[in-house]
């Protein structure tokens, strides 16, 4: 069985109906429990959880508190390739767009390594266009062999792999997968993903399992929120992420709130999400997954990303960039457009006067030649 | 009265071990070290970065006996590889083997531990394993040459307390091993207990790190660790399930 049985299940739900049916005496029931399931899931992220969101915040705040402590893991993308062969329509990378492409070398790595890590970063995201040309699993092979050097935690975010070619970068040191799904509702996916291999809905789908059997650390999951109605797709991101920790309890599952933001094109998403909305579903995120990492990404403006450093939080980004090379290299063509610009200094201090422990290392890259006999 | 605990050849007058995850700020470690009167600490390999400006092992005072855990391992395989870092770091020979499996609930996976263990062991590592409490894997951790065993008393991070109290009573009474009461423990009351029934320590972080004052709540676990160890040296008096007359109504009888 795939989770993608569960996701046909939901799509056949009447859901016009289905979030109205909800009221609050089934929040506050939801509220009460100690393990949540899908209907309590569903209580929380319906409109009756509206007037408790204050409520949520105080039970989740508690429940991270109290799993994770008072630390907050900092981590940065790194783009190391914008190489695109899809033609997505809400991103820059997109196939249609006609700008200069770049792939980084392994000398402008090492360059772009030292900068990152001279901010005293220890985890790191790497990601690449979607091109099994210009960027193949090989590339990104070579590019963790230069990285190992500078980091603890090495994850990827790249178009999605086979089984065995995610064994291989686990072997090279790539801890962490991040995919997302985008979107859910599989006919907007058909819509939003004109051309390309991306338009294989279930071959994203089923990556992150790949990503778990293949024996990453943690496994990192989102739909990118505003592609669709967002409580169906929240819905459905939270019942993956169960889906992906009841059957592989071994890895950390995780899950990331992104938010669409302006890219190079004019596509407008269909779903508004609000900040209201967004914290519902991060207070949702919480309370069904007490155990969960959740990422913020530079996607939020600073402001709000500080009032929800207290809400279920549990990693950042900080001094980012979405250029290839852009750390050390100009004149690169961002993915998106991001809202917290502050540097890596900015973001500690912050988190200082917010009573947050940064962490920047949380993971070493094991030595084979330390293995058991 | 001298009541030392031994382990590795280490003399330890304090019962209570502490951790370093979890805090505000690593700057409260040796306030809360001071206040707890704590003599090891558990410190997560995975945490420590020599390179760092806020490298969490600067914050440790050098009379603390450090406890490197092996925090992150999945496998036993994991777990060796972790406890030889930590000692090629410069942090001592003694560890805290964990290798958990279960991202749900973090429970521990006895088997692997069990065989981390042994590897340990006969390498000259003074071994502590996290464990759930099961009189068989004591036994058999006990025979790979761990130093003592850290039954878990409630899931890591929970704060529930004494969930695992009868097992753990019995791995007091079986094992021979030093008894050292890991997880679980949320309030001082608990630690007093566990201690009362004979633990021969307790380990406990998020009760410290993530109370309103934590170096008010170091020093309530001092007090508790060592009003419990004093209950058992004392000798609880016995429990009955009716009144014991102090003026008996059949002496006469005898």
């Amino acid at each position: 069985m795939s989770f993608y049985d569960t996701l046909t299940r939901l799509e056949q739900l009447p859901y016009g109906r289905v979030w109205k049916q909800y009221t609050a005496l089934d929040v506050k029931r939801a509220l009460r429990l100690e393990q949540l399931d899908e209907d309590g899931l569903m209580a929380l992220l319906s409109p009756a959880a509206e007037p408790y969101l204050e409520e949520m915040a105080q039970k989740a705040h508690r429940l991270t508190r109290t799993q994770f402590g008072h630390v907050m893991q900092l981590f940065t993308p790194m783009y190391l390739a914008d190489f695109c062969v899809n033609h997505c329509t809400y991103c820059s990378f997109s196939s249609i767009y006609d700008f200069p492409r770049k792939k980084l070398t392994l000398d402008e790595v090492r360059r772009e390594a030292e900068a990152i890590a001279a901010t005293g970063l220890r985890h790191i995201l790497i990601l690449t266009g979607e091109s099994r040309n210009e960027s193949p699993a090989s590339y990104v092979k070579d590019c963790v062999k230069v990285l190992r050097s500078y980091f603890s935690s090495v994850s990827i975010e790249v178009n999605p792999l086979t089984t065995e070619e995610y064994a291989d970068l686990r072997q090279a040191g790539v801890d962490g997968l991040t995919l997302y799904q985008e979107v859910y509702h599989q006919e907007t996916y058909r819509q939003l993903h004109v051309k390309g291999p991306k338009r294989v809905y279930r071959n994203r789908l089923d990556a992150p399992e790949r990503g778990c059997l293949a024996g990453f650390r943690s496994v990192n999951i989102g739909a990118l929120l505003g592609m669709y109605e967002w409580r169906q797709e929240a819905l459905a991101t939270a019942l993956h992420a169960r889906y992906l920790q009841d059957k592989y309890p071994e890895c950390e599952i995780g899950l990331s709130i992104p938010r669409f933001r302006p890219y190079l094109g004019d596509f407008n998403p269909a779903s508004d999400v609000t900040d209201r909305a967004l914290v519902q579903i991060i207070l949702a995120y919480r309370l069904f997954l007490p155990r969960s990492g959740i990422s913020l990404s530079t996607r939020e403006p600073a402001a709000l990303r500080d009032h929800l450093v207290h809400l279920g939080i549990t990693k950042m980004s900080a001094g980012v960039s979405t250029e290839v090379g852009g750390h050390t290299l100009e004149g690169g063509t961002p993915q998106f457009e991001i809202s917290d610009s502050r540097n890596v200094d900015e973001i500690i201090e912050m988190l200082e006067a917010k009573g947050l422990q940064p962490v920047f290392k949380d993971w070493d890259i094991l030595d084979d030649s330390l293995a058991m006999p | 009265m001298q009541d030392p605990l031994v382990i590795g050849g280490v003399t330890l007058t304090s019962r209570l071990f502490i951790g370093t995850g979890k805090y505000s700020r690593n700057t409260l470690i040796p306030e809360v070290i001071a206040r707890s009167g704590s003599q090891v600490i558990t410190v997560a390999l995975r945490r420590v970065d020599p390179e760092s400006k806020d490298n969490i092992v600067t914050h440790i005072p050098s009379h603390m006996t450090l406890l490197p855990n092996t925090s992150g391992a999945r496998t036993a395989e994991e777990a060796v590889r972790i406890a030889r870092l930590a000692k090629s770091a410069g942090l001592g020979n003694w560890v805290k083997i964990e290798v958990i499996n279960d991202q749900k609930y973090l429970l521990p996976d006895n088997t692997e531990t069990i065989r981390a263990t042994e590897i340990l062991a006969a390498e000259g590592f003074v071994v502590l394993p996290y464990m759930s409490p099961d009189l068989s894997a004591a036994l058999r951790l006990k025979a790979a040459g761990a130093a003592a065993v850290m039954p878990l008393g409630a899931p890591i991070g929970s704060n529930r307390g004494l969930q695992t109290k009868e097992l753990i009573r019995i791995l007091i009474a079986e094992t021979g091993l030093p008894i050292i009461v890991d997880a679980g423990i949320g309030r001082p009351s608990e630690a007093a207990e566990a201690m009362e029934m004979g633990a021969s320590a307790v380990l406990l972080n998020t009760a410290i790190a993530t109370a309103r004052d934590p170096l008010l709540m170091a020093e309530a676990f001092r007090e508790a660790v060592s009003a419990g160890r004093n209950a058992f040296l004392a000798g609880l008096g016995p429990v009955e399930e009716t009144a014991a007359a102090s003026s008996p109504l059949t002496g006469f009888l005898a």
